[in-house]
């Protein structure tokens, strides 16, 4: 089959990492992802499913692989060549259609779970994800032995799959992954939230960028994060309509997001910093510039919470320290243990979000897998194109 | 003799009009036969003896006894002045302010007062920089009172240097500068550049604090107030009357000293600004290609400090002193004589040239919530009888209107943009919903209080002072402005000046009848 695919190319690498400076389509016809023919992936065993892709997204750490920016921390928890794509919606051989939630568990792998009825995403040991029968790779879309959703099929284990009610459009259904990081993200607020002392007003969420995962990270924080002010920094007017449509109180540009937070904590500005500030940050972007911003204001013994993947970054922490803050990754999605006391599971949020947003409005357009050094440009530019979601579209 | 004001009615012939575009110009041709412009008096004849005016004034006040008379040993004197807001441009030196002061100091002297102090009527605006206190009241002034902590400049937040004073008929609260409350004396320096100066609202606003000021800068009133250049029909006029009856009733006694400038707005080589182009010689055009492409090339910054540096030779042309309203009436009365223009009817469209200074950006940025309030608030309120443009006609302003502000100075104007604007644009949606949040602002508090910035509150006035406008006009056009800012501020962008008459043409038709308001200089259309 023709799939997208990326081989482990130093130079490759390097010369994308260089070439994107001038342009993501520069970048991704040098770079390591090639429009070739593949074997499908066999099935690694019981449990196994086909699964024939129908939309897949394009995410900022594809973006960031392809372009050749992507930390070398994840050496070892990738196996190449893989074929990217976590963000699937498709089929299985007998015509059910499913959407992939992509971490592989220790279930896909062969492992025990944590606790009974843990998601795949769940567990305090990352072991099972360089070790067992599969090749290593965090996910599907970074493991050799799988496949991902840039092709026409790939294998999942029955513990990666949702299958979707008829009338959940793909293109909503595609929506739902990143949905589940964005509430995953947006739970991560809710401990600081519930443990402030200043509990006569709404706590202060700040959520710095404004794509799919900050959108959905605002989505999430309105759903499930009972008394909270939103304030969002969104660089792009289609942008600041969505956050504000998905439930942000407020909606700035990004540069004046720290003086709309001083505003609502009506707090002081102390040289570069706030005195007081959010209770939470969500920095939805991940360089060293925003998580610098996110520090800023945050308030003393607030939490930032890094939704966007930063990569290398330079930080001057002295701050952190002074102002004992909490800095909390946020990568994926599993069992999330809800303010009012429930416990389920993200993607089943994330469903139901997507489906009250009628997420589909995020999808910008879909380009064939022929096409793909169009639609990576556009997903890189998607911002500045009046973008959100960009997604390939795999015929059958 | 000077000539008065004049209104050209555009032909075929007329040369393009030169048109105010912040640090910049336009030469615009208005359509011929449907378009007129209004042109400001010739500067009065000015008072050639500056300081023996002054002095005669001093000593013979209206309904009032010389002020030599109401100084004694043992009294405390608080003498308060218009900020740096007035007048426009600077004046050059030696300052109004300097020369009544100084001589009210003389006078003060001779009478064995000892307790004197003086006050920048600041109301809600910025604190005064050392070198602008320095322009307006000289370094004599300046040396001998700022080193010892008399020379204060108002904090309208400082709740133990306010007083109360107590409540209109209508409810309305007045809270005052303590110090001046309690003078046995307080005299008032005022430079009246129009017809809204002055009177009491140099002592209930300019001395008073957001307690206060709320019950008159607000949507309501100034919505009533048609126009601010006409007392009798200002809503707000009215309730500083009011508040000025409590204040003669409970406060300290007031001897007002009011003066007026003539039009004489613009120094050499600038001149040619005040000129009527059709009378422009080869000089003026020449100084005109020259300022306007020099300009146009040099960085946004460095544009602004050379209008900004520029000192206007305006010179006095009366002086008044005594009981408030009685000097405020005849005050009045002299603007009138060096502004008024009659004018016949409205037009369905009216052109505003909006420089690079207002009264809140002097040595600063005209930032887009004061190009509306330049336009809307000021400019279209230079009437009496009724406005230049129809009800549900179109005002085309012409500013760069860059989303620019000054950190330092307005720095609440800023969130306003962001966070207000974003929200709403309706004065009374706004005033209800986010006028306490930034009234009461910590922070801003702090920055006014202690540095150079405006009051939290500051860009809601401003906004409020457009109030009447916008709700008057059908639509508001900003030619040459950064859409996006033109937009936020809830107005429709146009990149020429045919541009925006095409999109005029939505609201007014094919033919509209137009008028530009050439100014500065200042003028009052009187629209019978």
């Amino acid at each position: 089959m023709k799939a997208l695919q990326v081989s482990r190319s130093v130079r490759k690498l390097g010369m994308a990492r260089i070439a994107s400076a001038i342009s993501p389509v520069t970048a991704t016809k040098l770079g390591p992802l090639e429009y070739a023919s593949v074997d499908p992936p066999d099935l690694p065993g019981p449990g196994w499913h086909r699964v024939h892709t129908h939309l897949a997204g394009i995410c900022g750490s594809d973006l960031s692989l392809v372009e050749g920016h992507a930390s070398l921390y994840f050496e070892d928890w990738v196996s190449f060549p893989f074929v990217p794509g976590h963000e699937v919606v498709g089929e299985l051989d007998d015509g059910t259609r499913v959407i992939l939630e992509p971490v592989l568990g220790h279930e896909a792998r062969g492992f025990a779970p944590p606790f009974d009825g843990a998601a795949p995403g769940d567990g305090d040991d990352y072991a099972h994800l360089a070790t067992g029968p599969l090749e290593p790779g965090i996910q599907t879309g970074f493991c050799c032995s799988t496949g991902g959703g840039w092709a026409p099929e790939f294998v999942a284990h029955e513990s990666q799959l949702h299958r979707i009610a008829d009338d959940m459009p793909d293109e909503r259904a595609v929506l739902v992954e990143p949905f589940a990081g964005g509430i995953h993200a947006a739970l991560l607020a809710a401990p600081v939230v519930a443990a402030r002392q200043d509990t006569g007003r709404p706590a202060v969420v700040a959520v710095l960028g404004a794509g799919t995962m900050g959108l959905a990270a605002v989505a999430g924080l309105r759903r499930y994060v009972p008394d909270v002010e939103i304030i969002v920094g969104a660089r792009y007017p289609h942008q600041q309509q969505l956050a504000k449509a998905f439930g942000a109180d407020v909606v700035v540009g990004p540069d004046g997001l720290q003086r709309a937070v001083r505003r609502a904590t009506g707090c002081h500005t102390i040289g570069d910093h706030l005195s007081s500030g959010a209770h939470v940050t969500i920095d939805a972007v991940g360089t060293s510039a925003t998580v610098v911003h996110s520090l800023r204001m945050t308030r003393p013994r607030g939490r930032v919470v890094l939704l966007g993947m930063p990569a290398d970054v330079t930080l001057d922490l002295t701050g952190l320290w002074h102002r004992e803050t909490e800095l909390k990754g946020a990568y994926t999605y599993g069992t999330e243990h809800l303010p009012d006391g429930r416990t389920v599971r993200t993607f089943d949020l994330a469903i139901a979000t997507a489906d009250a947003l009628e997420a589909e409005r995020l999808l910008s357009a879909t380009y064939p897998l022929s096409d793909h050094v169009d639609a990576i440009a556009h997903a890189a530019t998607a911002g500045r194109r009046g973008a959100v979601k960009i997604a390939f579209e795999v015929a059958r | 003799m000077p000539r008065p004001g004049f209104v050209l009615d555009v032909d075929k012939s007329t040369p393009p009009t030169l048109f105010w575009h912040g640090e910049g110009f336009r030469l615009e041709k208005l359509p011929a036969d449907r378009s007129r412009v209004i042109y400001a008096p010739e500067p009065l004849d000015a008072i050639d003896d500056v300081d023996g005016a002054i002095r005669a004034a001093l000593l013979n006040p209206i309904d009032m006894d010389p002020l030599p008379s109401l100084l004694f040993a043992g009294m405390k004197l608080t003498i308060a002045f218009d900020d740096v807001s007035l007048p426009l441009p600077k004046m050059r030196r030696p300052d109004l302010r300097q020369r009544i002061i100084e001589q009210v100091l003389t006078m003060a002297a001779d009478a064995g007062v000892d307790d004197v102090q003086l006050v920048a009527a600041l109301a809600l605006h910025r604190r005064m920089h050392e070198f602008e206190l320095r322009h307006a009241l000289g370094d004599r002034v300046y040396d001998a009172f700022e080193p010892r902590g008399l020379l204060t400049q108002h904090d309208a937040e400082d709740p133990d240097n306010l007083a109360f004073l107590g409540t209109t008929d209508q409810g309305e609260e007045i809270e005052i500068n303590k110090r001046a409350a309690e003078s046995d004396l307080l005299v008032y320096v005022n430079i009246n550049l129009v017809a809204m100066d002055g009177g009491w609202k140099s002592t209930a606003v300019g001395l008073a604090s957001y307690r206060s000021l709320r019950h008159h800068h607000n949507p309501t009133t100034m919505e009533a107030s048609h126009s601010f250049m006409d007392q009798h029909a200002s809503e707000l006029h009215k309730s500083t009357w009011r508040m000025g009856k409590v204040m003669r009733d409970h406060g300290p006694k007031v001897f007002q000293i009011e003066t007026t400038l003539n039009t004489d707005t613009f120094p050499q080589p600038f001149d040619f600004l005040a000129k009527r182009e059709w009378e422009w010689n080869a000089k003026d055009r020449a100084l005109y290609l020259a300022t306007a492409k020099s300009v146009a090339k040099l960085p946004s910054r460095s544009a602004r400090k050379l209008f900004h540096g520029i000192e206007a030779p305006h010179q006095l042309t009366s002086i008044q002193c005594g009981e408030v309203e009685a000097v405020h009436k005849v005050t009045t009365q002299n603007v009138y004589d060096q502004q008024l223009v009659e004018v016949e009817g409205q037009t369905d469209i009216l052109t505003l040239g909006i420089p690079y200074i207002c009264p809140y950006n002097v040595n600063s940025i005209m930032n887009p919530i004061l190009v509306m309030c330049t336009g809307l608030g000021y400019f279209f309120n230079l009437y009496r009888g009724k406005p230049l443009v129809r009800e549900g006609g179109v005002v085309i302003l012409t500013h760069p209107t860059s989303n620019e502000f000054h950190p330092v100075h307005h720095p609440s104007y800023i969130d306003f943009f962001e966070e207000v604007l974003a929200d709403t644009t309706d004065p009374h949606v706004m005033s209800q919903k986010w006028e306490k949040q930034y009234a009461e602002d910590d922070w801003y508090r702090h920055l006014y209080r202690t540095t150079n910035a405006y009051h939290g509150v500051h860009p809601f006035y401003m906004w409020y002072w457009g109030s009447h406008g916008m709700k008057h006009v059908g639509k508001v056009i900003i030619v040459g402005g950064d859409a996006a800012t033109v937009r936020k501020l809830g107005f429709t962008p146009a990149s020429t000046m045919n541009d925006a008459l095409e999109i005029a043409s939505d609201t007014v038709g094919r033919s509209p009848t137009i008028t530009h308001l050439k100014t500065p200089p200042l003028l009052i259309a009187d629209v019978k």
